[in-house]
């Protein structure tokens, strides 16, 4: 399982030539240069930094939207509320692949293609359901009489949402955050399509033509690969439990 | 003033002097119409986001599908269901549909069993098991495009970690082309998603063990079942829920797949691993056929819709069923 990860943090550090004698064993000589050449370089940070702006504006705003929407679902009765939330559970089943096209067109002609909100809202966009879901199961269990002791207090219902409803789903608040910051600093295709030049490169769109680019570069390709991994990995190792709890919450209850 | 159950406590007898009937009647109607907003206006922002990006989106998808049509301006030059029946024709996206069939398989006969085999085995009580879970999780962590660029660097020709594996244990030339390779290509891309996705259901699994009592299985041990029995007449019934989920999300993942095959091969060799998500990427945005790409992508969502209401209607019905019988009894 690990020994490709292995494998391309120790190809890193070898030479091209190295890696074609040598592929196995530790490197001969620990070359640092073919990591330092890439974080001196501005791209890779570039990448970075709007793998994360994206990632960020996705997150804030999906979880932003759900939660009002979650809490209208788990806490008003109101006509049609069965038939929204069907709507948006529904959209669970909107393989993001099928939409993709008309959505390009449609960024296109909202003149967002090559911005970064062309990817920030369709990512958002596309990750409400699941949010949703997930958020609306949390605001069902904050018992009733919280909200009613704040509504005597003299709360209106958006103050109960925000002064009472939201501090205490921060641990759900931090699942789907989890969630969504995973689901956009994986995304490829959106990007692909939506960044026709490289200012706005996400990166796995930046990673993908890094290989292109260098294909004979190996021990290059590999200490990109590796630096691309490492946010991630990182922010797994932090978050690990949120992540596995939301995936396997949305999953049941999808 | 507009939650639920002050709303109904108001409306319950006898709490307070009823006004004029004519008075209530008008206010608590106007007092309905401001509830009805106020929950509305709480969902407004997401719906507006949802139709715009996601239903309009599909809708307009629907459309263009029977248009011949390049991507500019608006489809006018209807076809009726002619891309639809070329595409039937069509030996590339009868291959997909073909290769769609067999990575489902394929998941649902290998790989979802080893996630399970896996979960049992993590779910006892050793040493660094900590360790292990995240290691088998961590590759879900990872994109599909760095997965893709690092396991096209693997499996390249001569100088990839896979041939010189081989070449190690004496199996010089049984590797070879891999990806290059018509009869290979399908099989080096399942072992990649393997690698990939095993973790997630691995995951899922895991939080369904753990959600079974552990008296059931004592229960059973003090009966005198064997482990097989065990888990064959106890485990496995009660996690039938969680296996249904990670199947469904298994076959969609399948019907969509694109991110990996996009970077590793393109669909090549000569469309030997292309997928209807790369066959409707290439006609869309490389050849400029947007109506005959739409069609491919009303084809791809007509798969999911139906394959997802007949899973609802056949296999997750029976789930709450089923559970409480389980629970219940002895079985019949």
């Amino acid at each position: 399982m690990v020994v490709p990860l292995v494998y391309a943090v120790l190809s890193g550090f070898k030479s091209t030539d190295e890696l074609s004698s040598n592929p196995f064993g530790l490197p001969k000589r620990w070359l640092t240069s073919n990591y330092t050449d890439i974080l001196g370089g501005g791209d890779f940070w570039r990448l970075l930094g709007s793998s994360t702006l994206i990632a960020v504006g996705t997150t804030v705003l999906v979880v932003a939207l759900s939660a009002l929407a979650a809490f209208s679902f788990a806490r008003f009765a109101f006509r049609g509320r069965e038939a929204l939330f069907t709507l948006f559970t529904m959209g669970l089943m909107f393989p993001f692949a099928v939409a993709v096209l008309p959505l390009f067109l449609l960024l296109r002609s909202l003149d967002l293609l090559d911005n970064p909100l062309g990817v920030i809202l369709p990512q958002a966009a596309f990750g409400l359901p699941m949010t949703i879901i997930i958020l609306r199961a949390f605001f069902r269990e904050i018992p009733g009489e919280l909200e009613e002791a704040a509504t005597l207090d003299g709360c209106s219902s958006f103050g109960f949402f925000w002064r009472v409803l939201l501090p205490m789903a921060r641990p759900a608040l931090g699942t789907v955050s989890v969630l969504a910051v995973v689901t956009s600093w994986n995304n490829f295709m959106l990007p692909l399509l939506v960044f026709t030049d490289n200012t706005w490169w996400t990166l796995p769109v930046g990673v993908q033509q890094f290989q292109g680019q260098y294909s004979a570069e190996y021990a290059r390709v590999f200490a990109y690969l590796v630096l691309a991994m490492v946010p991630a990995l990182a922010f797994y190792s932090v978050a690990e439990r949120q992540l596995v709890g939301g995936l396997t919450a949305g999953a049941t209850k999808g | 003033m507009t939650s639920t159950f002050l709303a109904d406590k108001r409306s319950g007898p006898g709490t307070e002097l009823p006004p004029p009937e004519s008075v209530r009647a008008r206010g608590r109607g106007r007092r309905r119409v401001l509830h009805w907003l106020t929950a509305v206006g709480f969902q407004l922002p997401a719906l507006v986001l949802f139709i715009g990006m996601v239903l309009l989106p599909m809708l307009f998808a629907l459309y263009a599908a029977f248009f011949r049509w390049g991507g500019f301006g608006m489809p006018s030059d209807y076809v009726g269901t002619d891309n639809f029946t070329d595409l039937f024709d069509n030996p590339v996206f009868l291959g997909d549909l073909w290769r769609c069939l067999i990575l489902v398989l394929l998941s649902l006969v290998l790989q979802l069993p080893f996630a399970l085999a896996m979960a049992v085995l993590l779910n006892q009580k050793f040493r660094g098991r900590a360790v292990y879970r995240m290691l088998f999780f961590a590759p879900y962590v990872l994109s599909e495009a760095i997965t893709g660029v690092l396991f096209s660097m693997v499996f390249a020709p001569d100088d990839g970690l896979a041939d010189h594996v081989l070449g190690a244990v004496g199996l010089d030339g049984v590797g070879g082309l891999w990806f290059a390779d018509p009869s290979y290509v399908m099989a080096t891309l399942f072992l990649v998603m393997t690698w990939k996705y095993f973790g997630f259901h691995m995951m899922l699994y895991l939080a369904g063990l753990q959600s079974i009592p552990r008296e059931l299985t004592e229960a059973a041990l003090i009966d005198g079942a064997s482990a097989w029995q065990r888990f064959r007449n106890v485990t496995l019934p009660l996690l039938a829920p969680t296996l249904r989920i990670s199947v469904f999300l298994s076959v969609i993942g399948a019907i969509q797949l694109f991110d990996l095959v996009w970077v590793i091969t393109q669909g090549g060799p000569d469309h030997h691993s292309e997928t209807m998500a790369v066959t409707m990427f290439q006609y869309g945005f490389k050849r400029y056929q947007v109506g005959y790409a739409s069609a491919i992508s009303v084809v791809m969502f007509g798969i999911c819709l139906v394959f997802a209401l007949a899973y609802q209607r056949f296999v997750l019905r029976r789930d709450l069923e089923g559970a409480t019988t389980t629970m219940r009894g002895d079985g019949k």
